[in-house]
């Protein structure tokens, strides 16, 4: 294990992530501060409490996993795709190191700014409405399985992308609506049951609802389930990335 | 002085069953400058990316320092170095880190002392802190070189490293791969400039077509494959060669001031006596006498083309 090139990709990758911290940082605090003046305070004070919590607060779990999915999807996906695209990729291959190192370094890099950008939101709810977290160390673990989970897919997209269309189409046209209709800002309960079957069917409302287990100790599907979705999403990013590397596809075609 | 690098039958085809490369065998020795010389297409990015890891061969073997490429390719690759025929920087990255994250890359612990002697070494300490799209080309291609070399390598590869340089960064360039060598640095470069391996080649490689159609010493190489030329400058003009010494090998130059005579130095006779004593039987009055020795541009030539009829034929029979 070569861990000086683990570290040294990883301090690369989170310089550029502090060369560009606006677009970093801002961005996704901006447009979460957004979130929570439209649906916290401009709509969520004519909404009656969901499952005890007020609407401002309920929406919270929902807004953290949906900006923490994004971002390690993008920041995972664009870290790697970069060097294939400026052509400096063949550093990596020719370097004294296995994708093993190449997946620690990004991936590890790609889920520590979106842990970065994760807190900073929990951070700023807190300006705007009143929640407290229930269990502590749960929610920790489900932020940091989620990540790391979906740095691997956005890593897997890097990889395979051709370009930069279709880096942004699969967080574009799967990854955010999954998101958005996975009860980011509703319970599935208030959907009409044919939705909430319908609903059953994305992998995203397992991770949202045992975040807001975390928060607020109420779920829209058991705890045990939502923990086993996201280790078998983490298990398959990992068998998929594992391919990757086994064949070389598109790396060293 | 031992072998460094050692290439056994190596192979390389692609999907479309295009063989890049036909079975090359090549030995490199420790400290040697290796220039391989062939035209556009001919293999030799590919067999510097096959050796480096950046293809995969499909069949043969590649050791450097005794460390099989594949097999053991972690010791292997710390080796080596490699600097790209394309620039591939990152363009908002600051030159210092970017040579940092290679140093670390190849798994040595950071050191700033020994950056800091590449970038001299290299005229790029002044530049440290710029962004590498700040750069000129040239400085790009510094860049690009103290990337390869801040692991220390004991083997490095300059893929073309003056496509597309003006002469005088060619002639820097020339002088950073000699101050290379007198560090024991083993290199090897392709090219297709003739002048650059003729100028700084130790041994000279030709391939073509995936094949490596010889490996010589520099020197042996145009000795053996090299004509020479005798020219007979004479003290007055004449306007045809005359009959009594006219040959296939003589003609005349084109102010009619020289005789120009083309021989063979392996034959046993090289036919200088005769000539001479030809010249002045004619009547000429001989003013100088220059030797030349044909460019390696000449013997490259030849060897192509013997290639291109090699294959011509092989189609033909099949």
């Amino acid at each position: 294990m070569n861990w000086t090139a683990v570290r040294s990709i990883f301090v690369f990758e989170m310089f550029r992530f502090f060369r560009t911290i606006a677009q970093s940082f801002l961005a996704p605090v901006i447009s979460t501060s957004l979130y929570f003046v439209v649906f916290g305070a401009a709509i969520g004070s004519r909404i009656q409490e969901v499952e005890g919590v007020s609407y401002g607060a309920f929406i919270v779990p929902g807004l953290v996993m949906l900006t923490v999915i994004t971002q390690s999807i993008s920041n995972a996906s664009f870290g790697i795709y970069f060097p294939k695209f400026i052509g400096t990729f063949f550093e990596l291959l020719a370097a004294p190191i296995s994708f093993l190192e190449i997946v620690l370094g990004y991936v590890g890099a790609a889920a520590t700014k979106a842990l970065i950008i994760g807190t900073i939101i929990l951070l700023t709810a807190n300006f705007f409405v009143d929640f407290t977290i229930q269990h502590p160390l749960a929610m920790v673990g489900f932020l940091l399985m989620t990540t790391i989970s979906f740095a691997l897919l956005g890593f897997i997209l890097g990889i395979w992308a051709g370009n930069f269309e279709q880096l942004q189409i699969v967080p574009l046209l799967i990854v955010t609506p999954l998101v958005f209709l996975g009860g980011s800002f509703y319970s599935i309960s208030m959907l009409p049951p044919v939705w909430q079957t319908i609903s059953m069917f994305n992998p995203v409302v397992y991770l949202i609802s045992g975040f807001r287990w975390a928060f607020f100790g109420t779920a829209d599907v058991p705890i045990l389930t939502s923990l086993l979705a996201i280790v078998f999403f983490m298990m398959l990013c990992l068998a998929v990335i594992w391919w990757i590397f086994r064949t070389g596809w598109r790396i060293r075609e | 002085m031992h072998n460094i690098v050692e290439i056994n039958n190596l192979k390389k085809s692609y999907k479309g069953g295009f063989e890049a490369l036909k079975g090359i065998n090549l030995t490199i020795r420790q400290g040697e400058i290796l220039a391989l010389l062939g035209p556009n297409g001919a293999g030799k990015t590919t067999l510097i990316s096959t050796i480096c890891g950046i293809t995969t061969a499909t069949s043969g073997t590649v050791s450097v320092g005794g460390h099989d490429t594949v097999k053991d390719y972690r010791a292997a690759r710390k080796l080596i170095g490699l600097v790209p025929q394309e620039i591939h920087l990152e363009p908002f990255e600051k030159v210092i880190n970017t040579v940092r994250f290679s140093r670390g890359l190849f798994g040595a612990g950071s050191d700033d002392a020994v950056i800091e002697k590449i970038l001299r070494q290299l005229s790029l300490w002044d530049k440290k802190d710029s962004q590498i799209r700040a750069l000129s080309g040239g400085m790009k291609r510094r860049v690009l070189i103290a990337k390869a070399l801040a692991h220390n390598p004991r083997v490095l590869f300059l893929d073309e490293p003056t496509a597309g340089v003006d002469v005088e960064l060619r002639k820097d360039m020339w002088q950073i791969v000699a101050g290379l060598k007198a560090d024991g640095v083993t290199i090897i470069l392709t090219t297709h400039y003739i002048e650059e391996a003729e100028a700084i080649a130790d041994r000279v490689g030709v391939i073509t077509k995936g094949e490596l159609m010889l490996v010589e010493e520099k020197d042996t190489l145009m000795a053996r494959m090299g004509q020479k030329e005798l020219e007979v400058q004479l003290s007055e003009p004449i306007s045809a060669v005359p009959d009594a010494i006219a040959s296939d090998a003589l003609r005349l130059s084109a102010d009619g001031t020289a005789l120009i005579y083309t021989y063979d130095t392996r034959k046993e006779r090289t036919g200088i006596t005769s000539l001479l004593a030809k010249v002045s039987e004619a009547g000429l009055v001989l003013r100088d006498v220059v030797t030349r020795q044909s460019s390696l541009e000449e013997v490259f030539v030849n060897l192509v083309h013997k290639a291109d009829e090699k294959t011509s034929q092989s189609e033909d029979a099949a």
